[in-house]
């Protein structure tokens, strides 16, 4: 399987670990990833706020390119944050809908002989997982179950709303993927209250209280269910969740020591990469229940483990 | 022939409360006898009028119209006489059909939240009335049919407060003006005819719990039975606020976005370690030396210093931005460039214009032309 793949900026700026261990998981899952290395940053919603048709012809010039690769064999386009995967799919609501505002879009790509076709297929990693590698098959991939690991999805909100923009429905319940994911891998799904809730971060800047307010509910709902670490597939939340949670924890009473996963990080595991494979050494909260369980499956399948 | 199906049983999960009686919430059950195309609400009336009058829950027309009777049936918001009781089932986790009060609102008794001590109370702050522009034509106020329709999706609120009662902002911060009175403010400011646009913006802007304070989670775009999509119209708000009016406000949001706007501008990607400091300071290479952005970094370094010990953060990384290859730069720059310098802004509004499949011609006209300044 071959993918046209968008990493986005987070992945390779503030949360390396995630483009890393997306990098390491590939290869083990048979996937090849193309980097879209010339496409630029889907604006996350910002730039569409500043000006909608310059967010829109961005993200066509990120299409087009991803085309040229779609027209080269590779099968779907691909990205690892649910943001940019919110902020695409919102363009390609506009572009697909009307003519008229396509070709207009397009006059401006034509300068470099680009082009964007209606309609393209971009996934984020875990609907690709669900969808197009398949549970089945993802199964089989497993080494090391995460059997005995309690994981809380948390999805992050532009993956999950709006429904029929993020082509959610009674046959596709992306809004459950995490959790069949968790459980293909082997692992304990933990219900809570905060896992399709928002991280907090679009308004870090602008309301760091109610921002942190908001990530602090959500691992403090995880923590009492009883996790053992969050899960997501987005590096924004994760900056969030993790990277703020020691200033986070100071507005709950109660003390908040909750590890947070990248999707890949998750898969890594389950596939028999170490915790230092996945980068799980760079996080701010120390994932140690991860690591010991990781230690403990490992030292049962006489892998190598440890030394993060 | 009558397709319809016959009655059938469903059971209602009410969430039943009543604050004056010191007692705590509690769940009550109840199994009504209906057609399935019936709708929550007939189903709720049927519970009250067969087996227990005192199930507070509030409605008026019973149409979809008048908003009164919003509530949460399995975990989603809305209105309880237009979800038929075969579609709640549906959603439902156990085979019952859970109903509760909004959320973000008090409750007075059981499924009846008061709206008067927010909802109402956030749509009075935005001056929910026009104000006609001087002189007054001696005819009419002309207005593009454009702008008109426009304004019509958020008049199309039934005030029903779904999107109140849902909004993630709010739930940590109570103060934040909200979706139905931000939706409301921008009916006004869309409105061609409104002669104080640029003070409403003003004030929402530097009002600390104004346009900046929503985290764009989308709930209230969900949440609305009517297509009103607030998010959508704050997200309008400010790009008039900043893009049209420039207009500088407390929490950082106008220069947070030029920050974001220019650094993929220099590079194609987000510098992320240049936007926090400039988020605060101002939009320049200086900016991140001004005194608030300061202030942030000396408040974050406790952050900054654990992340830069565990790799995380890598501080030649920090200091100089990942780029796209320099061709690409160019080329990307020029879009900002060719779209910055139209004259005029061009929006698509699919309220307004439908799709493809709604248009056996697109029609030329159908992009939205909207003044930059
Ligand atoms: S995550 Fe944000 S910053 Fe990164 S590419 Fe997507 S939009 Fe750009
Ligand atoms: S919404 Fe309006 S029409 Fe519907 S019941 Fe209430 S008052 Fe009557
Ligand atoms: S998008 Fe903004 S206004 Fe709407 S629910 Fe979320 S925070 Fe509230
Ligand atoms: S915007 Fe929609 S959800 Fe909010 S009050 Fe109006 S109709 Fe109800
Ligand atoms: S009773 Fe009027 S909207 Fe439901």
């Amino acid at each position: 399987m071959k993918v046209a793949y968008w990493p986005g900026c987070v992945s390779r700026g503030f949360t390396p670990e995630l483009h890393g261990s997306m990098a390491q998981v590939a290869p083990k899952l048979g996937i090849e990833l193309v980097e879209l290395d010339r496409a630029c940053c889907t604006g996350a919603g910002v730039i569409a706020e500043h000006n909608q048709e310059l967010a829109d012809t961005l993200n066509a010039r990120t299409f087009a390119l991803a085309q040229q690769e779609l027209a080269k064999g590779a099968d779907l386009m691909m990205n690892i944050c649910s943001t940019c995967q919110g902020a695409q799919s919102e363009s390609q609501e506009r572009l697909d809908a009307n003519k008229v505002y396509r070709d207009h879009v397009n006059e401006t790509l034509a300068k470099e002989n680009l082009t964007y076709q209606q309609g393209i297929a971009n996934k984020n990693f875990l609907w690709m997982l669900v969808e197009d590698y398949g549970l089945d098959k993802l199964k089989e991939k497993v080494v090391k179950p995460l059997t005995g690991l309690k994981v809380g999805p948390f999805y992050g909100c532009y993956i999950v709303r709006p429904a029929d923009r993020l082509g959610i429905d009674d046959e596709n319940p992306r809004d459950s993927y995490l959790s069949l994911v968790i459980e293909a891998l082997g692992g304990t799904v933990i219900d809570y209250a905060g896992s399709h809730k928002c991280c907090g971060f679009p308004i870090i800047t602008m309301k760091k209280e109610a921002s942190l307010t908001m990530a602090a509910r959500n691992l403090g709902d995880a923590q009492d269910a009883d996790a053992d670490c969050i899960v997501t597939p987005c590096p924004l939340c994760h900056l969030n969740l993790d990277l703020q949670q020691p200033i986070a924890a100071k507005l709950t009473p109660k003390p908040l020591n909750m590890p947070v996963l990248h999707l890949p990080q998750l898969v890594g595991l389950a596939l028999g990469l170490s915790p230092k494979e996945i980068g799980l050494n760079k996080h701010v909260v120390k994932p140690t229940a991860v690591v010991d369980w990781s230690t403990s499956v490992i030292a049962g399948v006489g892998a190598e483990g440890g030394g993060w | 022939m009558d397709t319809r199906k016959p009655a059938q049983d469903f059971t209602l999960r009410i969430r039943r409360y009543d604050p004056d009686s010191g007692e705590a919430p509690y769940w009550d059950e109840h199994t009504v006898t209906l057609e399935p195309h019936r709708s929550v609400l007939e189903g709720l009336l049927q519970a009250k009028a067969k087996y227990d009058g005192s199930i507070g829950v509030r409605c008026s027309c019973r149409a979809a119209i008048c908003g009164s009777c919003g509530v949460r049936i399995n975990d989603k918001p809305g209105l309880a006489c237009h979800t038929h009781l075969e579609e709640a089932l549906k959603r439902s986790k156990d085979g019952k059909i859970t109903v509760e009060p909004m959320g973000n609102m008090p409750v007075i008794k059981d499924l009846i939240v008061d709206m008067d001590a927010v909802h109402w109370k956030k749509i009075n702050r935005v001056t929910p009335w026009l104000i006609g522009k001087t002189p007054v034509p001696e005819r009419e106020y002309v207005v593009d049919r454009v702008s008109m329709v426009d304004v019509t999706q958020t008049m199309a609120c039934i005030q029903c407060g779904a999107c109140v009662s849902d909004c993630l902002s709010m739930e940590v911060d109570p103060g934040f003006i909200g979706p139905a009175a931000l939706a409301k403010a921008y009916r006004f400011v869309g409105d061609p005819r409104d002669a104080e646009q640029q003070q409403r913006l003003k004030d929402l802007a530097e009002d600390p719990n104004g346009i900046y304070n929503c985290t764009h989670c989308f709930k209230c775009v969900e949440a609305c039975p009517k297509g009103v999509a607030p998010m959508n119209q704050i997200m309008r708000l400010r790009r008039r606020a900043g893009s049209d009016h420039h207009i500088d406000d407390r929490n950082n949001g106008h220069r947070h976005e030029a920050a974001f706007v220019t650094l993929v501008k220099q590079g194609g990607l987000l510098h992320e370690a240049e936007l926090l400091p400039r988020s605060y300071g101002g939009d320049s290479w200086f900016g991140k030396f001004a005194p608030k952005a300061g202030a942030e970094l000396v408040s974050s370094l406790p952050v900054i210093t654990k992340a830069v010990l565990r790799r995380k953060v890598n501080p030649k990384l920090a200091l100089v931005p990942h780029k796209i290859p320099k061709q690409d730069v160019k080329a990307v720059r020029e879009i900002f460039d060719t779209i910055g310098s139209r004259e005029e802004r061009y929006e698509l509004n699919l309220y307004v214009v439908g799709d493809d499949k709604d248009l056996e011609q697109p029609v030329a006209g159908a992009v939205e032309d909207r003044s930059t300044t």
